[in-house]
């Protein structure tokens, strides 16, 4: 067993776990965050992204223990004080969803792409970046609808430092 | 995945050390095939070592004519670097095309190259540019290196430390990305530069990456698209499966040659 210790969605958190440990398994089973999900356990569907030091991972393809000293954002530390993140608030509001087993990876997946190439994004440019998250119900429509204006509203609004 | 034992060292010598004692240990770059492999159980290392804190082994620096970049630098800080844009900006485009958005935030150079994938995007790049691979060994040319499917030069021992890459007149790079994996179904690299025309070519060819040396010579004699007119690599050396077959990848490695000689010269 190693000891890890990092920060998950602004709190300290410390535990013994086995290397072979995956930062999904110890989110989802350590600490019980199951927002963040397994979908192809291949790396290839997304529906496990969190961010790690303000990146977008894919969670089912990094070890715990090279979070050790991380700090790490899920699904579940989006939402502030009993309001949604402009992100979450945008895939409500544009039906970015079917089943929603992909929505928290498209969503951290979404909250990068804003983090990296800012709050003004076109469909192309959302279409490109997503290649790293599949729906299966096929409503990519919507997402990237949803990714716009999430993206926009976090340009208007409060919630900038929300999206570390 | 099978259990294993975990190290994270902090020098290169510390990582050399654990690898020669271990027998078996494998390295840690960015885990973004190592990790996959292990899930499928087609690795089970006894001890793993984690690179993420040799902070040696990272960074991008220009020194005089050549543009080098550490073993531990992440596709993503490839495909942002000011430093490669300025050098060899056709570099940062083969870093971008790489897998999606998550995985280039961990891959590694180093680990793409230590890995030798035949659909990878790097070894291409590498190749074409004539770059030298430095380990806590020795240096080693990009035309000794690449050795066949997932073989290279590197010994069980020996750690690649940083790329470094001589400044090109022109690079561009083109592919083909197979629509499921975006791994290579073709890529091309193309450069011209102090060691003359280099094209080489990844994801085609059975034995993996390799130079296309016609298409080089006649792209000596004119650099343009249409120097490659009729310049076809043997279907007999393709890969063929059901992505593509043998004929099929030929074909694409004329058409993607010549892409890259656009991106190049753009």
């Amino acid at each position: 067993m190693t000891q890890v210790t990092m920060i998950v969605n602004g709190k300290s958190v410390t535990a013994e776990v086995e290397p072979r440990t995956l930062l999904v398994q110890f989110l989802r089973e350590h600490l019980r965050l199951t927002g963040t999900h397994v979908g192809c356990d291949t790396s290839q569907c997304g529906a496990c992204v969190v961010h790690v030091d303000g990146r977008a991972v894919k969670s089912c393809t990094t070890l715990a223990v090279s979070c050790d000293g991380s700090e790490v954002l899920t699904i579940e530390g989006l939402a502030k004080d009993g309001q949604l993140h402009p992100m979450q608030e945008a895939f409500r509001e544009y039906h970015a969803l079917q089943c929603g087993y992909c929505t928290p990876g498209m969503i951290m997946a979404a909250i990068d792409i804003v983090n990296r190439k800012g709050t003004q994004l076109d469909e192309a440019t959302i279409r490109e970046e997503l290649e790293g998250n599949i729906c299966r119900c096929t409503g990519y429509h919507n997402i990237v609808k949803a990714i716009a204006a999430g993206a926009a509203a976090m340009g208007a609004g409060e919630f900038r430092q929300a999206a570390e | 995945m099978y259990a294993f034992d975990y190290q994270r060292p902090s020098t290169v010598n510390e990582a050399a050390a654990l690898l020669a004692n271990g027998s078996g240990a494998k390295l840690l770059a960015g885990g973004q095939t190592l990790i996959p492999t292990m899930k499928q159980r087609l690795a089970s290392p006894p001890l793993v070592v984690d690179l993420r804190d040799v902070a040696e082994l990272r960074g991008i620096d220009r020194t005089n004519d050549r543009l080098v970049i550490g073993a531990m630098t992440t596709h993503a800080q490839v495909a942002e670097s000011a430093v490669v844009a300025s050098t060899i900006p056709g570099l940062c485009n083969v870093a971008e095309g790489i897998g999606d958005p998550h995985v280039r935030h961990r891959g590694t150079i180093g680990g793409s190259l230590a890995n030798n994938d035949p659909a990878a995007d790097y070894p291409a790049a590498v190749l074409a540019l004539a770059a030298t691979i430095y380990t806590n060994k020795r240096e080693i040319a990009a035309d000794d290196f690449f050795q066949g499917l997932f073989t290279t030069a590197l010994e069980e021992d020996e750690i690649i430390t940083r790329v470094s890459f001589p400044i090109p007149e022109r690079f561009g790079y083109a592919k083909f990305p197979n629509p499921a994996s975006r791994y290579a179904m073709v890529g091309v690299a193309v450069a011209k530069g102090p060691q003359g025309v280099r094209v080489a070519v990844t994801g085609a060819g059975q034995n993996g990456v390799f130079r296309a040396t016609d298409m080089e010579a006649a792209l000596t004699n004119a650099f343009t698209p249409d120097a490659l007119k009729g310049i076809s690599v043997d279907p007999s050396l393709m890969n063929s499966d059901i992505h593509g077959d043998a004929n099929y990848r030929a074909h694409l490695v004329t058409v993607m040659a010549r892409r890259a000689v656009q991106a190049a010269a753009a």
